[in-house]
């Protein structure tokens, strides 16, 4: 295992364009959204590198930069790699970044700001995924919030600022639990660690961390303090409600990046920090959060079903679909939580799709209301094909992608907790009927006369959709590369925390 | 040769798909081929795909009857933990049977589509969603495992639902659609349910597996297994059962299929009579080595089948659109079906769904080619005399009724008597299984006097097409549905290609029977066989062993010739002579009328139930939201607010006025000490004075 600088690379490419967007001059704007999408292009294409470099056999870390000092008198590196929970958040990053560029292409108003602050966002998403460094991680996780506050303050909808700032301190909540355990854990650790591959080894854990047979509060508090910044990122009951809120008011691409790659910080942050370095709580905690996990998919539906904005209905789907990557992370079986990751990644790019799609009709109708529209189907034929192939992929339609992670987390759900698990299931039936309804409401019937003029889904949305639907397609049919490039760490994984898990399937066992 | 059409078997659902894509890309990218091409592919896919079918067939023929059997394995699908699924197609005597109803009445269709469909404009989608049914039709058929299965489950259910919803423009149709998706996903959840359940069974008796041809192997220890102190074997049969009500159409999910027919009447016949329905009728007899082990469930599915039967042929009595008497038919007949498999008798069932795919796609294609003579009226009260009109539609149909109602020697006979009989026959195990017997022989009764009832509404008496008293009757007094210039209708037989797969299906109808002749028929000509059907299937589901003839089979058998040739008779009478009896009836009985007649009222119940039920549930969880969850939040960042104006006064009362009562006071200070400041010498030089003698007397006194 050779260190390799591709992870620091593709991690800060973007940050050239922060630097030199600013340079341009008012009519060289147009310049700002290719150079946006040639920096999105190469870190695409090194994502491509990576997945191509990547040993899906290999057990841990992987591509590793540093550890490099620096702030040496606290033990801060600077320090980054990947193991196979990572890589295909990588991936996901770097390709919704590319179709989030496409997707902004309409972007009217301070173009070079725009196109700035989205690629300082990629910067922060990217490093979250592969920062090693707890400090280094948190860097990221904070420098993500600042491009987020101004792209929907800025270029949102009519309530945007109520929708940014909510969205802000949302995050800030979470993440200063998160900065207490983190100075927590530096305290506590023999050494005073920062380094999370260090921190993943128990013995490490000194005073009052130490794991004693006894039940260790201290540990449970450090746990839940990373797990609510984690939920309200996913976002978990209770902690939801920030997320129609901001969905509604952002600009189309933004939604993109925050459905798509954002949401998976909060689960891939449970795996990293809370599974990883507290597996003993974790263990002890799951069944709780696989209830979260239940009330997301059931109660997320219900709420979908209730809207009338298309927006708010998708956020509110995203919601239900984050709930069954929380419940099958928690069932501890290969199957659930090799579903879960594969969900965060099929999540990521059909919901992608989703809010695309709202984003076509937004700009032609300049509203959302469900109800407003009607026949649509026979004034944009491709529109309406395109929206169903999106909609069946959300619903778990079996040849698609969302299918085949939807069964694993099931499958891997049942044994641990079959009542939870068969509840979860009526999800799928709710699921059916609230995407089956929208279709309904907008694309059948006699044509509304309002919109005959409507013109139909343009190339450059075409082109943002496609890689995407071609991914649904391809994983609805052969997912073995995702799932071989998931699979090693995660089995690891679950190995760190089955000794403590008897207690769990003690409590539930088969039914 | 053989080798070659094992390697090539994978193509059987691949064309199709092949088709779907030659005709789905170009009008994705919005370009309009020519019709010719359209149906061409359409077409030529089919019956390439009919035509390996037939190959697979021949060379699984060819084959010692114990090994009819091969795997081709395409690629690995999802490998994970203990769960290995491949992309793979199981050929044996029941995919291959299957997979030649759906090809080869399929094919039918596809040619029947393009004289019914040729004034459509989306003429190039139609043929589009039908070749990618019937590959998802395929797929579930030939898949080798259960999620496979599931794979085209769900595919042929979004089939179903694009073409329910094929004429978008009228509102109901796609919300027929819609029903018809949800309801088979309620189905979905039971079967999924059973597939978990089956999954974590095997794997705790140590063979975690969702291959057929595994799970088999498996069966003995599996018994051993309970979950929650019942037999996990019943548990997992009744839940795959409840998948099959979905899609079967049984009691209590029947309710989208009448609706389906708001699909354009090909669809009606091909996806929801001959091949989709049929699926959960398929399942249950591909997994009929772990059905078999409950006799629990069996009970549950058989009784679940015949009530089926007995409510669908009654609806059948009372309605007057052609299309919702054939789709109750089928309810019932798929009722039949599932008596079968609930009784054990899965060849009995797989050889009624054979024929049942010929007769009742007939029927449907008949009365597709009646609607289209009758420019898209359905109602049979405005029908009648059409026998003068279109022979060969007629000739066909009626050829098609006799035998649904099952008399000698059409094919509905031998296959509905079959299974009737190993009903009776398991009375002497179960006696439950007499009652079902006798529900089941009333429904055939019912069975024949509706269809006879449709026939004469359509074909017989006088044509009453033109009549505007029945118009009104029928349509109300509604000018809007004015006829364009009054032109009287004259109906006319169908062209060729309605005909032709009319005449090719009429004459299946009539003569399938003879491919399984049972026993008792045979032995009479000095036969050993018990069916060439059953021996045919014989690998995939065992024979009964020995089989003795009863007199009581012989009874049966005349007493359930003689029920049908009754209920036809009655039914002929009371459609033609007697009408008065009817209208008394009708107007005696008119509550039950009634209520027969409003389909017992079980879609108000379920729209007033549960559809209801759900929508006020999830406008509690919005309000739930809004006014609870993010009004918490929204105080939050009030009291936060308020908090921070106190804070904020506080700064500036407390803080910021302790620092600057602190600055006056060193101001105030400053200002009288400043006066000390003369700046005169002598002044300082007293004061310098003054505090020696003050430090002076200090030390002397310390």
């Amino acid at each position: 295992m050779e260190h390799s600088s591709i992870l620091t690379w593709i991690t800060f490419l973007p940050l050239l364009g922060v630097v030199l967007l600013p340079f341009l001059s008012k009519n060289q704007e147009w310049l700002a959204k290719w150079f946006a999408l040639l920096l999105a292009g190469i870190q695409l294409l090194m994502a491509g590198y990576i997945f191509k470099v990547f040993d899906s056999d290999l057990v841990g870390y992987q591509l590793m930069h540093g550890p490099y000092k620096w702030i040496e008198t606290f033990h801060i590196h600077y320090f980054v790699g990947i193991d196979s929970i990572s890589v295909s958040m990588v991936l996901l990053t770097a390709l919704i970044s590319v179709v989030a560029v496409i997707a902004s292409w309409g972007i009217g108003k301070n173009i070079k700001a725009y196109f700035a602050l989205l690629l300082l966002l990629d910067v922060g998403m990217m490093g979250t995924f592969v920062a090693l460094d707890f400090f280094l991680f948190y860097i990221f996780w904070e420098i993500m919030l600042l491009p987020m506050y101004f792209l929907i303050g800025l270029w949102g909808g009519p309530r945007r600022e109520y929708a940014a700032i909510k969205f802000f301190l949302f995050t800030l909540f979470g993440s200063l639990f998160m900065l207490l355990v983190m100075l927590a854990l530096y305290l506590y650790s023999a050494g005073n660690l920062f380094d999370i591959t260090k921190l993943a080894d128990l013995s490490t854990h000194t005073g009052l961390l130490a794991i004693s047979d006894s039940f260790n509060w201290f540990r449970f508090f450090c746990w839940l303090g990373l797990f609510v910044g984690f939920a309200i990122k996913v976002p978990m009951f209770p902690f939801h409600t920030w997320l129609p809120d901001a969905h509604v008011e952002a600009p189309t691409a933004i939604s993109v990046i925050l459905a798509g790659v954002l949401l998976k910080m909060g689960t891939y942050g449970m795996l990293r920090f809370n599974y990883m370095i507290f597996p003993d709580i974790t263990a002890t905690c799951s069944m709780v959060v696989a209830a979260f996990g239940l009330i997301n998919i059931i109660y997320g539906a219900l709420c979908a079903m209730a809207q009338t904005d298309l927006k708010k209905l998708i956020a509110y789907s995203s919601i239900s679909h984050m709930g069954f990557v929380l419940l099958g992370m928690s069932a501890f079986t290969p199957e659930g939580i090799s579903g879960a990751v594969l969900q965060m990644f099929n999540h990521g790019t059909i919901t992608a799709m989703l809010f695309i799609l709202v984003g076509v009709i937004y700009d032609r109708a300049h509203h959302r209301d469900i109800n407003g529209f009607g026949g649509l189907f026979s004034i944009v034929p491709r529109y309406g094909v395109w929206v169903a192939f999106a909609f069946f992929a959300a619903l778990g339609l079996p040849g698609l992608s969302g299918f085949v992670s939807e069964v694993l987390v099931f499958l891997g759900s049942y044994p641990t907790y079959p009542g939870l698990t068969i509840a979860a299931l009526s999800g799928v039936i709710l699921g059916a009927a609230y995407l089956l309804w929208t279709i309904q409401r907008m694309f059948f019937g006699p044509a509304n006369e309002k919109y005959k003029d409507l013109k139909d889904i343009s190339l450059r949305e075409v082109f943002s959709l496609l890689p995407l639907g071609v991914i649904v397609l391809i994983l609805g049919v052969y997912p073995k590369p995702m799932i071989d490039l998931i699979d090693s760490s995660l089995v690891a994984l679950n190995a760190k925390i089955m000794p403590y898990i008897d207690s769990v399937h003690s409590i539930t066992g088969m039914f | 040769m053989e080798q070659f059409i094992i390697n090539f078997s994978w193509l059987i659902p691949v064309l199709p798909l092949l088709g779907f894509l030659l005709n789905g890309l170009p009008s994705a990218v919005g370009v309009r081929m020519p019709r010719k091409y359209v149906y061409s592919v359409a077409c030529g896919s089919m019956f390439l795909s009919f035509l390996m079918s037939f190959a697979v067939f021949i060379v699984l023929l060819n084959m010692p009857s114990e090994s009819r059997e091969f795997t081709n394995t395409l690629w690995s699908w999802i490998h994970i933990g203990s769960l290995k699924a491949d992309i793979a197609f199981l050929f044996d005597p029941l995919s291959v049977n299957m997979a030649l109803v759906v090809t080869g009445v399929g094919f039918l269709i596809h040619v029947y589509s393009t004289g019914y469909m040729s004034h459509d404009a989306s003429y190039a989608r139609f043929f589009t969603y039908l070749n990618l049914f019937c590959f998802m039709m395929l797929v579930l058929v030939l898949g080798n495992n259960l999620l496979l299965l599931f794979v085209g489950w769900e595919g042929v259910g979004l089939c179903s639902y694009l073409l329910i919803g094929f004429w978008y423009k009228v509102k109901a149709n796609g919300v027929a659609g819609m029903k018809a998706f949800i309801v088979n996903r309620i189905g979905d959840f039971g079967m999924m349910i059973g597939v978990l359940a089956l999954f974590w069974s095997l794997y705790q008796v140590g063979f975690p597996t969702v291959v057929f041809t595994e799970m088999k192997l498996a069966m003995m220890p599996l018994t051993s297994v309970t979950i929650l102190g019942v037999s996990a074997i019943t548990i997992i049969c009744i839940f795959l059962f409840i998948g099959a009500t979905g899609k079967s159409a049984q009691i209590p999910l029947y309710v989208w299929l009448p609706d389906a027919m708001a699909g354009p009447t090909p669809v009606s016949a091909l996806i929801h009579a001959a091949t989709m329905v049929t699926a959960g009728v398929y399942m249950i007899a591909r997994l009929n080595w772990l059905f078999v082990l409950s006799p629990t469930a069996l009970m549950v599915i058989a009784t679940v089948g015949a009530l089926t039967a007995f409510i669908g042929a009654t609806i059948g009595f009372a309605q007057n659109d052609i299309k919702k008497v054939l789709a109750y038919s089928t309810v019932s007949q798929l009722g039949y079906m599932m008596l079968a498999m609930g009784t054990g008798a899965f060849a009995a069932g797989i050889f009624h769904l054979t024929t049942h795919a010929f007769f009742k796609a007939c029927l449907f294609l008949g009365s597709g080619s009646v609607i289209l003579a009758m420019h898209h009226e359905q109602d049979m009260r405005l029908m009648g005399g059409l026998r003068k009109y279109m022979p060969k539609t007629f000739i066909t149909f009626a050829a098609a009724t006799i035998a649904i109602c099952g008399i000698f020697p059409f094919s509905g006979f031998f296959s509905k008597d079959e299974i009737l009989w190993q009903v009776f026959a398991k009375g002497s195990y179960a006696g439950w299984y007499y009652f079902l017997w006798v529900i089941g022989i009333v429904s055939a009764l019912g069975t024949a006097f509706y269809m006879v009832r449709c026939v004469v509404m359509t074909f017989f008496g006088k044509f009453n097409g033109n009549d505007a008293a029945i118009k009104i009757l029928v349509h109300g007094d509604s000018p809007a549905h004015s006829d364009h210039g009054h032109h009287d209708l004259v109906p006319k037989e169908s062209s060729w290609n309605i005909t032709v797969p009319l005449i090719v299906l009429g004459s299946l109808a009539v003569i399938a029977g003879f491919l399984n002749i049972p026993y008792i028929i045979n032995s009479v000509f000095g036969g050993h066989s018990s069916g060439l059907f059953n021996e045919w299937l014989g690998p995939v589901i065992p024979l009964a062993t020995h089989h003795e003839v009863h007199a009581a089979e012989w009874i049966l058998m005349f007493l359930s010739l003689a029920l049908a040739a009754g209920g036809m008779y009655v039914g002929y009478l009371l459609y033609t002579k007697r009408n008065d009896i009817v209208t008394k009836f009708t107007t005696t009985y008119s509550r039950l009328y009634k209520i027969v007649y409003n389909k017992y009222f079980v879609d108000e119940f379920y729209q007033g139930f549960f559809v209801k039920g759900l929508l006020k549930l999830n406008q509690f969880c919005a309000l739930f939201d809004n006014a609870v969850i993010d009004r918490f939040v929204n105080l939050t960042s009030k009291v936060t607010v308020i908090y921070s104006v106190v804070i904020g006064w506080c700064d500036d009362f407390f803080v910021d006025g302790t620092i600057n009562l602190l600055s006056r006071i060193v101001e105030k200070t400053g200002k009288h000490v400043r006066k000390i400041q003369t700046g005169n010498v002598q002044h300082y030089a007293y004061t310098v004075l003054a505090g020696i003698i003050v430090v002076m007397v200090i030390r002397i006194l310390i």
